[in-house]
């Protein structure tokens, strides 16, 4: 089944008179299960594909479809409810919001998503048991480490139980150790729930994780080969 | 719900300094305006007060031609036997008391110094002449068969170094347009605590006043208390008589009640002011807090929250400021009004004119009206402030708010 599918995408920023052609006529389709890594060097488009497929920005022309539903004329609002329900976001860095607990910032989403209060306090432990931080739910982000912060954000992503879970450099602001834990943790999470994964990385290591690897090279796609 | 506060009383703590200072500006807007409410509540009920108990009444019943101006005790513009005028009066229910009194005007001279006064004949015994009456600070009131006596003000006194059992000249213009004088001793010395009215009347017995200035059995009008001054129109309607003009405490201090009036305008812009510059802080430390926070705003949205939500989230920190500052502020604000309505702003004499009287000393009062009015008006005049914060921060794409963090 179709997670995701973009056809004929561009987008192009405007600062002042200067235009960059960020994606220059993209088509793509992620399916169910995939682990899939974007890779190119920096500037490429591995972000603005990230954001377009996670509808935090809309192409300047081309469709993006999720989970079989047309996007490109979606409000703002209705894009939120999009990305709540169905996508999960993983971020460079850090993303936890500092004055919530570990435990709160994974119990974000399922606020959002109106759950109860009973099925938010299950799933949120275990999220953190999963992600091996069930020892440190009532710390701060900044009383966490740097690998125990973007384990949590995993755990937050998954939390309503998206389809879909978007990572862009995970494990750039890690070191080796605690990178390798957070690509072990997604690849193993992958297998046991079959949740979709597609991350953007330089990293040979990270990449060597992934089932398909897509190229891309001045906002094209050059190269998507299937492990 | 709680989810927002909890958010926003954290996101409060991260900058605990600031959150303070805007708390402080906002308590201390809150405190000053209460206490100028008090003020002006306690200011405009005691010159209405002062000026009808002192001067005006609560209706004064007149020959149709009285010319106040002029003071004239010719006989054209009195009233005749107003003794049984002013009881008949008085038998009336509403009517708390109906006095003659005879205006002249005259000067009062003791060594080398003679100051202009008016004199005014009085009914001793009638409890309109209560202020004076409490009010002296030295020597005895008058008797109405006195022939040599005379009651004045305390600033009076002093001005011409008066004592009780002193004795002063009076000169006062007759009803024939003569002038005529007279010693006189003083009895007694009085302080209604408003030095503008006490410095300028001396009291005689109405019977010495009518003989003295010529005026015999007139007087220039018939003094009244009512027990409800809202009730003055019905009375007023009442003892409409051919010859007679009746007119009402309204119609006698039209000046005052204007200003009365005004002052709630005035009062609305004063408080329209000081909110408009507390808001301002408030919404100077939401912005602040916008910008600090667009990565974080960018995360929310990210994750789906919405631009109420992200609205919501923003007011619920101005909820919490408003909350503690005005709170905080009210307490401050009572406690001044409270301690100033015992102990009074001294202001001595401000030189008002008899149209307007006001104590020396002035109490002030808050009532619970005004006080809730206020709370309710810099509330929602802070939350309406932080909307455009608010508004700014859920307008914020996720991604522009995400990619200053890269
Ligand atoms: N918000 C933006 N405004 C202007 N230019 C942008 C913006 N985001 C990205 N770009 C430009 O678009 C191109 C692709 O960027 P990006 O998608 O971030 O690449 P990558 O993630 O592969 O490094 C780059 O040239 C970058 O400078
Ligand atoms: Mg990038």
């Amino acid at each position: 089944m179709e997670v995701a599918k973009l056809t004929d995408v561009t987008r192009v920023y405007k600062i002042g008179e200067l235009e960059t052609r960020a994606l220059n006529g993209v088509s793509i389709t992620i399916n169910d299960g995939e682990f899939t890594s974007l890779v190119g060097p920096s500037g490429s488009g591995k972000t603005t594909l990230l954001q377009l497929i996670g509808c935090l920005d809309q192409p300047t022309s081309g469709k993006v479809i999720i989970n079989g539903k047309e996007t490109t004329n979606l409000n703002r609002n209705q894009r939120a409810d999009l990305r709540k329900e169905a996508i999960g976001f993983v971020f460079q860095f850090f993303a936890l919001i500092p004055t919530l607990t570990a435990y709160e910032n994974v119990e974000m989403p399922l606020l959002l998503n109106g759950k109860s209060p009973a099925e938010r306090k299950q799933r949120v432990m275990e999220l953190l048991a999963a992600v091996d931080v069930a020892n440190r739910a009532h710390h701060r982000p900044d009383q966490l480490s740097g690998g125990q912060q973007q384990r949590i954000a995993v755990a937050r992503a998954l939390a309503t139980n998206p389809k879909l879970i978007l990572a862009d450099e995970p494990t750039a602001n890690l070191d080796t150790e605690n990178g390798k834990q957070v690509m072990d943790l997604m690849q193993k999470l992958n297998k046991e729930t079959g949740v979709t994964f597609v991350f953007a990385t330089h990293d040979p290591r990270v990449i060597s994780y992934a089932n398909r690897v897509v190229t891309l090279q001045d906002g094209l796609i050059t190269n998507d080969s299937k492990a | 719900m709680m989810n927002y506060f909890k958010m926003a009383y954290r996101n409060l703590g991260r900058h605990r300094r600031r959150t303070f200072l805007s708390t402080l500006a906002l308590a201390m807007g809150t405190a000053l305006l209460m206490f100028i409410a008090a003020f002006f509540q306690g200011e405009m009920r005691s010159s209405m007060e002062t000026t009808l108990r002192l001067n005006t009444g609560h209706l004064q019943v007149k020959n149709a031609n009285y010319d106040p101006d002029k003071l004239s005790v010719a006989w054209e513009y009195l009233i005749e036997n107003p003794e049984q005028v002013a009881a008949q009066i008085e038998a009336l229910g509403q009517v708390q008391s109906a006095t003659p009194r005879l205006l002249a005007s005259g000067i009062v001279s003791a060594s080398d110094e003679s100051v202009g006064v008016q004199i005014m004949g009085i009914v001793p015994d009638s409890s309109a002449n209560d202020p004076y009456r409490d009010g002296l600070v030295s020597g005895d009131f008058l008797t109405a068969d006195d022939r040599e006596g005379i009651v004045i003000g305390y600033p009076l006194a002093e001005s011409l170094g008066l004592n009780v059992g002193d004795q002063l000249n009076l000169l006062v213009n007759t009803s024939e347009g003569n002038v005529d004088e007279q010693k006189f001793t003083v009895r007694g010395i009085f302080s209604t605590g408003t030095t503008s009215y006490d410095k300028g009347v001396v009291f005689l017995p109405l019977a010495k006043a009518q003989s003295f200035s010529g005026a015999t059995n007139h007087a220039s009008m018939i003094f009244i208390l009512l027990k409800d001054r809202e009730q003055a129109d019905v009375v007023a309607a009442a003892i409409q008589g051919e010859g007679y003009k009746v007119e009402t405490w309204r119609e006698l201090n039209e000046l005052l009640v204007l200003v009365n009036d005004f002052s709630n305008a005035y009062l609305t812009i004063i408080n329209l002011i000081i909110l408009g510059v507390t808001a301002t802080v408030i919404v100077n430390t939401l912005l602040m807090s916008v910008f600090e926070r667009t990565r974080e705003i960018g995360i929310l949205s990210a994750i789906g929250m919405k631009g109420r939500q992200i609205i919501a989230l923003f007011l619920a920190e101005a909820t919490l400021l408003a909350l503690s500052g005005i709170t905080f502020g009210s307490l401050i604000g009572w406690a001044l009004s409270a301690y100033f309505s015992k102990v009074g702003v001294y202001f001595g004499d401000l030189g008002m004119s008899k149209d307007m009287l006001l104590n020396d000393r002035i109490y002030t009062e808050l009532t619970l009206d005004s006080a809730i009015n206020l709370i309710v008006t810099a509330f929602i005049i802070t939350i309406i402030a932080s909307l455009y914060p608010a508004r700014m921060a859920s307008r914020m794409e996720p991604v522009e708010a995400l990619h200053g963090a890269q």
